[in-house]
C-alpha cells in the first residue's frame, strides 16, 4: 500500500481514537424524528442480540471518553480485518479471465 | 439513520431482508468480477475509514446531529457494487458488535445506506461530472451526489417507517428530509475533502466504468 493509502489509515485511527470521544451526543436525524413523533420507545429494549460493545462504549472502562476511544480503535481494526477477509473470500482463487490474459501478456 | 429493532413491522423488515439480501448477493458476484486483488487492502482501508468517520456525529441544529454515511466516497473510488459490499459490512459490524442498528432492521438499513445511497449517488455523480468536465465538474458531482445520497436514503427510511405505521408518510418524510437536507451538506463537504485528496494523489485508484 502506498503512502497515500497510509494517510487514510492514520486518519482513520486518529478519528477513531481522538475525535470519537468528542463526537456530538445529540440524537441523529432519525432518533430526533422518532422522539418528535412519539415512536422512539418502540426501539428500546428490543435488542435481539447481545452486543459486546453496546453504543460504542467498551464495558468495564469507567472513563467514558476512554471507553469510546477504545470502542473506536477496536471497531476500526475489526472493520479492516473483516472487510479484508470478506474481499479475499469474494475473490477466492478465481482470477477473472481478463486478469489471466493480462498476466499472460506481461509474461510474454 | 440506523434503524433499531422495533421501529419496523415484520412485513416491512422481512421484505427488506429479502430484497437487501438478494441485492447484496448479486453485488458479491459483481464485485468478484470487478475487484482486482491488488485493490483488496484499499477496500479494507476504505471500510475502516468510513467506520471511523461514521462515529463522529457533528451537531447540525436544534439539538440534532448527523454523521458521514460514506456511500458516495466508496462508490467513486471502488464503484457502486463494491461500495455496497463495504457499507453492508460496516452496517453488519455496527449492528452485531455495537448495537447500532437492529438485526431485523439490517435488511432495511442495507437497502437505504448500502444500496440506494451508493447507486443513486454514483449515478448522479456520473451525470454531473460528464456534463461538467474537468476537476471542478467532478467535485461538483461529488458534492451533489453525496448530498443526494443522504436525502434518498433518508426518504427510503421514511417510507419504511410509514409502512410500519410509525407515522403518516407525509409527516415522517417531511421530518426526515428536514434534518437530512442539512446533514447531506456535511456529507458533501466531507466527501469532497476526502475525494479531493484521493483523486489528486491516486487518480489511478478512481473507479473507471469503461474497463477496456
Amino acid at each position: 500500500m502506498r503512502k497515500e493509502i497510509w494517510v487514510l489509515v492514520i486518519l482513520a485511527v486518529v478519528i477513531a481514537v481522538f475525535l470519537s470521544p468528542f463526537a456530538s451526543s445529540f440524537p441523529d436525524g432519525l432518533e430526533r424524528v422518532a422522539e418528535d413523533y412519539g415512536f422512539i420507545e418502540k426501539g428500546e429494549g428490543q435488542e435481539v442480540v447481545n452486543s459486546p460493545i453496546p453504543d460504542y462504549a467498551l464495558p468495564g472502562v469507567v472513563n467514558e471518553k476512554a471507553a469510546t476511544a477504545l470502542a473506536g480503535i477496536i471497531g476500526t481494526i475489526v472493520t479492516f480485518g473483516v472487510m479484508y477477509g470478506i474481499a479475499v473470500l469474494i475473490k477466492g482463487r478465481a482470477i477473472s479471465e481478463k486478469e489471466a490474459m493480462q498476466q499472460q501478456k506481461t509474461s510474454q | 439513520m440506523h434503524i433499531p429493532d422495533g421501529f419496523l413491522d415484520a412485513k416491512t423488515w422481512g421484505t427488506a431482508w429479502v430484497l437487501g439480501g438478494v441485492t447484496i448477493a448479486y453485488a458479491v458476484t459483481k464485485t468478484r468480477s470487478q475487484l482486482q486483488e491488488r485493490q483488496i487492502p484499499f477496500m479494507g482501508v476504505m471500510a475502516a475509514f468510513i467506520f471511523a468517520a461514521q462515529m463522529i456525529n457533528f451537531p447540525i441544529a436544534l439539538g440534532t446531529s448527523g454523521h458521514l454515511l460514506g456511500a458516495v466516497l466508496a462508490a467513486v473510488m471502488l464503484g457502486p457494487w463494491t461500495a455496497s459490499i463495504i457499507i453492508a459490512t460496516i452496517l453488519a459490524l455496527q449492528c452485531f458488535i455495537f448495537l447500532d442498528g437492529g438485526v431485523t432492521a439490517l435488511g432495511a438499513n442495507i437497502i437505504n445506506m448500502a444500496i440506494i445511497a451508493p447507486f443513486a449517488g454514483y449515478w448522479i455523480y456520473q451525470l454531473i461530472s460528464k456534463a461538467w468536465s474537468g476537476r471542478t465538474g467532478m467535485m461538483a458531482g461529488v458534492f451533489v451526489a453525496s448530498w443526494a445520497s443522504v436525502i434518498l436514503a433518508a426518504s427510503a427510511c421514511a417510507v419504511e417507517l410509514a409502512l410500519s405505521g410509525m407515522a403518516p408518510l407525509g409527516t415522517v418524510l417531511g421530518a426526515m428530509l428536514l434534518w437530512h437536507i442539512i446533514i447531506g451538506i456535511g456529507e458533501g463537504v466531507i466527501t469532497v475533502a476526502v475525494l479531493g485528496y484521493l483523486t489528486q494523489v491516486r487518480p489511478d485508484l478512481v473507479y473507471q466504468t469503461s474497463k477496456a
